[in-house]
C-alpha cells in the first residue's frame, strides 16, 4: 500500500460522488418478517388443521401397544398412531388414546371398530405374521353409521369381515351352536362363499343367534326362501341305497361349517334383505323341510302303557309324517278306577297338503274353522282313528299312527276339550299281542298226544314194510343174478363167432373175393360176346368167322 | 485507550468499504458513492436497527414451527417416526449417549435461542442508548457472529442422512418441515447479525461525551 505523503492536506483528498436517493423505501425491508409470520402461520395452521380427532379404546389388555409408536392402520395405510395408555375404571381395562390424522373425522362413527392386530394362528388360519416384526398395530373398520362417536371399546380379535368387503350379512337361529365357531366357513353347493362372524346366546337362554356373512356375489344366491344347515363333520347314512357319506369339506370336518341352498320350485324368490333372520338346520332334511306354519293341536286319550312313546314321536298318516307328539300326560278316568293318558300331538295340515298334487285340494278353504271341524268329523265317522304302533320292534319306539278303521266302534270328535279330542283305537303292540295269544291257545287245544301216539304206530308199520323190501332185494340178488350172469356169457360166445367169420382174413372172405372176381370176368366174356353179336348179327346163324377180327 | 477517541465520521469523512479510500461527506440529502470505485459510501449502515429487528422479528417467528414440527421423518420395516429437535435429544438422552444428546443441546437449542436473546438485548440497549459497558456489548457481538454458523449442525446431519438413508421399503428418512423452519431461523439470525451495526454501540457514549463537553 503506498503510504499518503506525510505533509498531505485532508481538503486535499477527494469527495465523494453524489447521487441522488433511489427511490425504495427501507420499509420493504419489513417484507420479510411478514412473509416469515405467513409461513410460520402457515405452518401452525397446518399443523392445526392436520390435527385429527382424538379417540379412546377401551382394550382388555395393552399388550403390544406402546404410546407414541403404536399406528393406526387402515388398510395398512397410517391413519393414527398411539397418544397415551392409561389403566381405565378401576384397573379393569386399558384406555388407549388415539390420535387419528383428518380425513378419518367422518368414519368415527358408531359402527367403528378397533381391534388389536397380533400374530394370531386360529381356527385354521393364520393372520397378523407381519406384526411379528413391526410390533403391533390397532387396526380399524369404518363404519357407515352416521352417529359420531369418540369413545370405542376395541375388539378383542380382528373382525372376520371388514366394512369394505363386499356382501351381506345375515341372522341365523339354531337351538345349540354344534361344533361352529367365529370363522367357520359357509358353503354354498359345497363353494366356500362366507363365514360366520359371531356367535352369542339369545338371552332368553333359549338358542343360539349367528350372525354370518355372505360374499358378494354369492349373496345373491341367499333367497327369502332358502334354508341354512349345520354341515360340520360327516354325515353318515344308511338307506336302501346303501350307506352315504356327505361333507362338505375336510375344513368343515375340522371347524364345522354351515351349508345353505334354496329348495328347487322356489327359484323366483327374490333376493333376502340384509340381516334377514333364517333358521339353521341340524341337517340338510330338516332344513329342507315346509316350515310348519299352522299346527292344529289334538289331544288322544290311551289306556295302554306308553312306554316307547316319547315327546316328539311322529304322528303318521298311512306311513306320512303330519305331526309330531307334544305332551304326555295322566288322568284318572271318568269313574276314577283306573287312569289313561292324554297325549297331545301337533299336526301340521300342509305337510299333507304339500304333498297333493297342485289343483286337486285347493277347493277347501282352509282357513273355515266351522268346515274345518265338519271335515273332521266325518273323517271319524268313517272310522278314523288313532293308535299307538311300534315302529321299531328292536327298541320298543312307539309312533301314533291315524288311519281309517271302517270297522271300529262308532266315536265322535269331542270339540268341547282344549285341544279337541280325537277317538282311539287299540292296535299296535297291543293287537300283536292278543294275536300271539290266541295262537297259543289255539296250540294250546290240540291233541297233541293222540297224534304222538299215532305217529309212532304208523312208524312201526312203516319199520315192518321196510323189512320186507330189504328181504325181497336179498333174494333176487342170490337166485337171478347167476342165470343171468350165465346167459350173458353164452350171448359173448355167439357174438365172438360171428365176429371171426366176418374178419378180413377169414376163409370165407377170401372165397367170397375170389367167387366175385370170377363173375366179373364171367361179365368180361359175355360183353365182349355182346359187342361181337352187334356188329356180326350173323355169327348167330354162321358161328365165328375165322380170322374175322 | 489512551489519546483523544475520534471517529471517520465524526471528521466529515467517508471510508470507503470496498476499496477504503477515503473521501469528503457530501450533502445529507445525497447519497455518497465512493470516488474510486463506485461503491455505496455510508457512515453507518443505513437502516440498521430496522433491518436487523426485521430479520429477528422473522427468525422468532420460525423458531416455533421450528421447534414444534418435526425435522425427520424415519421409516423403516419396524414402523414410521417423525422426530422434532426436542424429541431427538430426549431420545438420544434416554438411550445412554447423554454426550450426543448435549451436543446436539448447545448447537441446536441453546445456541438459536441465546443467539436470538443476545441480538435482542444488543438491539434493544442500542435503541435505548445505553451507555452500559461497550466494550462488553462488543465482545458479545463478535461470539454472536462467530458461533452463529455452528447452529446448521442439525440441519447437515438431517440433509446428509436424507441423502444416505434412501433404502427404498427397508428404511427411508425424509426431512420435515421443522428442518426448513430451523434452517431458516439460523440463516436469518446470521443476517440479522450482519446487518446489526455493532459501531452504533459506540455512538451513544460519544454523544454523552459531546453534550457533556458541549
Amino acid at each position: 500500500m503506498n503510504r499518503p505523503p506525510a505533509d498531505f492536506d485532508l481538503n486535499d483528498l477527494p469527495e465523494a460522488r453524489a447521487v441522488r436517493k433511489k427511490g425504495w423505501s427501507v420499509q420493504f425491508i419489513w417484507l420479510i418478517p411478514v412473509l416469515a409470520a405467513l409461513i410460520g402461520g402457515w405452518l401452525v395452521v397446518k399443523g392445526i388443521m392436520d390435527k385429527g380427532p382424538t379417540i379412546t379404546i377401551t382394550f382388555k389388555t395393552a399388550e403390544g401397544l406402546e404410546a407414541g409408536k403404536t399406528k393406526v392402520k387402515y388398510k395398512s395405510v397410517d391413519v393414527g398412531e398411539v397418544k397415551g395408555i392409561s389403566l381405565g375404571g378401576r384397573g379393569k381395562d386399558v384406555l388407549v388414546t388415539v390420535e387419528l390424522v383428518k380425513e378419518a373425522e367422518s368414519r368415527l362413527v358408531e359402527d367403528t371398530r378397533f381391534w388389536v392386530v397380533r400374530p394370531r394362528i386360529a381356527g385354521g388360519m393364520v393372520s397378523g405374521l407381519g406384526t411379528l416384526f413391526s410390533g403391533s398395530y390397532i387396526g380399524v373398520d369404518p363404519g357407515n353409521s352416521v352417529t359420531k362417536r369418540r369413545e370405542y371399546v376395541g375388539l378383542e380379535v380382528a373382525p372376520l369381515v371388514t366394512g369394505d368387503v363386499p356382501g351381506r350379512q345375515f341372522i341365523l337361529r339354531a337351538e345349540t351352536l354344534g361344533s361352529l365357531q367365529v370363522g367357520s366357513p359357509i358353503f354354498f353347493l359345497q363353494e366356500a362363499v362366507g363365514s360366520i362372524v359371531a356367535h352369542e346366546l339369545n338371552e332368553d337362554g333359549q338358542g343360539v343367534t349367528f350372525k354370518v356373512f355372505i360374499n358378494s356375489p354369492y349373496d345373491q344366491y341367499v333367497t327369502t326362501a332358502t334354508r341354512f344347515w349345520n354341515a360340520s363333520g360327516i354325515d353318515v347314512s344308511l338307506d336302501a341305497t346303501g350307506i352315504k357319506v356327505d361333507t362338505q369339506s375336510l375344513a368343515s370336518i375340522l371347524i364345522g361349517g354351515v351349508a345353505f341352498a334354496t329348495p328347487p320350485g322356489s327359484a323366483k324368490e327374490p333376493p333376502a334383505e340384509e340381516n334377514r333372520e333364517f333358521f339353521l338346520g341340524l341337517n340338510r332334511a330338516e332344513a329342507m323341510k315346509r316350515p310348519d306354519t299352522v299346527a292344529i293341536l289334538m289331544t288322544l286319550y290311551f289306556t295302554q302303557s306308553l312306554r316307547g312313546l316319547s315327546v316328539g314321536a311322529p304322528v303318521e298318516f298311512r306311513g306320512i309324517n303330519i305331526g309330531e307328539v307334544k305332551a304326555m300326560n295322566v288322568e284318572p278316568n271318568e269313574a276314577e278306577t283306573n287312569f289313561r293318558f292324554p297325549v297331545t300331538v301337533a299336526i301340521y295340515p300342509e305337510r299333507l297338503l304339500s304333498l297333493m298334487k297342485v289343483g286337486t285340494y285347493d277347493h277347501v278353504d282352509h282357513s273355515d274353522e266351522a268346515a274345518r271341524r265338519a271335515r273332521w268329523d266325518v273323517m271319524v265317522a268313517r272310522g278314523l282313528r288313532g293308535q299307538l304302533k311300534t315302529g321299531n320292534l328292536l327298541t320298543g319306539q312307539l309312533f301314533v299312527n291315524m288311519d281309517f278303521f271302517p270297522d271300529a266302534p262308532k266315536a265322535e270328535m269331542d270339540w268341547t276339550k282344549s285341544p279337541p279330542v280325537v277317538p282311539t283305537i287299540h292296535g299296535g303292540l297291543d293287537e300283536l299281542t292278543a294275536t300271539v295269544a290266541s295262537i297259543a291257545k289255539k296250540i294250546e287245544k290240540m291233541p297233541l298226544d293222540e297224534i304222538g301216539a299215532e305217529l309212532r304206530q304208523n312208524l312201526v308199520t312203516m319199520n315192518r314194510t321196510l323189512n320186507s323190501a330189504d328181504k325181497l332185494v336179498k333174494r333176487l340178488d342170490a337166485e337171478v343174478a347167476p342165470a343171468a350172469r350165465s346167459a350173458l356169457d353164452d350171448a359173448r360166445k355167439t357174438l365172438q363167432t360171428a365176429e371171426k367169420t366176418l374178419a378180413t382174413d377169414s376163409p370165407m372172405q377170401h372165397e367170397l373175393q375170389e367167387m366175385l372176381r370170377e363173375v366179373n370176368r364171367t361179365l368180361q366174356s359175355l360183353r365182349q360176346l355182346g359187342e361181337y353179336l352187334e356188329r356180326h348179327p350173323e355169327a348167330l346163324i354162321r358161328g365165328k368167322k375165322e380170322g374175322g377180327q | 485507550m489512551t489519546g483523544i477517541e475520534v471517529t471517520a465520521g465524526q471528521l466529515g469523512f467517508y471510508s470507503c468499504h470496498a476499496c477504503n479510500l477515503v473521501s469528503k461527506a457530501t450533502p445529507d440529502h445525497l447519497e455518497a458513492h465512493c470516488a474510486r470505485c463506485g461503491s455505496h459510501l455510508h457512515l453507518r449502515k443505513p437502516d440498521s436497527i430496522s433491518r436487523a429487528w426485521a430479520f429477528l422479528i422473522a427468525s422468532y417467528i420460525l423458531y416455533v414451527p421450528a421447534n414444534v414440527l418435526p425435522i425427520m421423518h424415519t421409516s423403516s420395516l419396524f414402523g414410521a417416526q417423525s422426530d422434532t429437535i426436542m424429541s431427538g435429544i430426549i431420545y438420544l438422552w434416554t438411550s445412554g449417549s447423554w454426550h450426543l444428546a448435549l451436543i446436539v443441546f448447545i448447537a441446536s437449542i441453546l445456541v438459536p435461542s441465546a443467539k436470538l436473546l443476545a441480538i435482542t438485548f444488543l438491539l434493544i440497549s442500542v435503541q435505548r442508548r445505553s451507555v452500559w459497558d461497550p466494550l462488553q456489548r462488543t465482545k458479545i457481538y463478535r461470539i454472536v457472529e462467530l458461533v452463529g454458523r455452528w447452529s446448521m449442525l442439525d440441519i447437515f446431519v438431517v440433509a446428509i442422512l436424507v441423502a444416505l438413508v434412501q433404502l427404498g421399503s427397508m428404511a427411508t428418512i425424509k426431512a420435515g418441515y421443522g428442518a426448513v423452519a430451523f434452517g431458516a431461523v439460523v440463516v436469518l439470525t446470521m443476517i440479522a447479525a450482519m446487518e446489526f451495526e455493532p459501531k452504533l454501540i459506540w455512538d451513544p457514549k460519544r454523544n454523552r461525551r459531546e453534550q457533556t463537553a458541549g
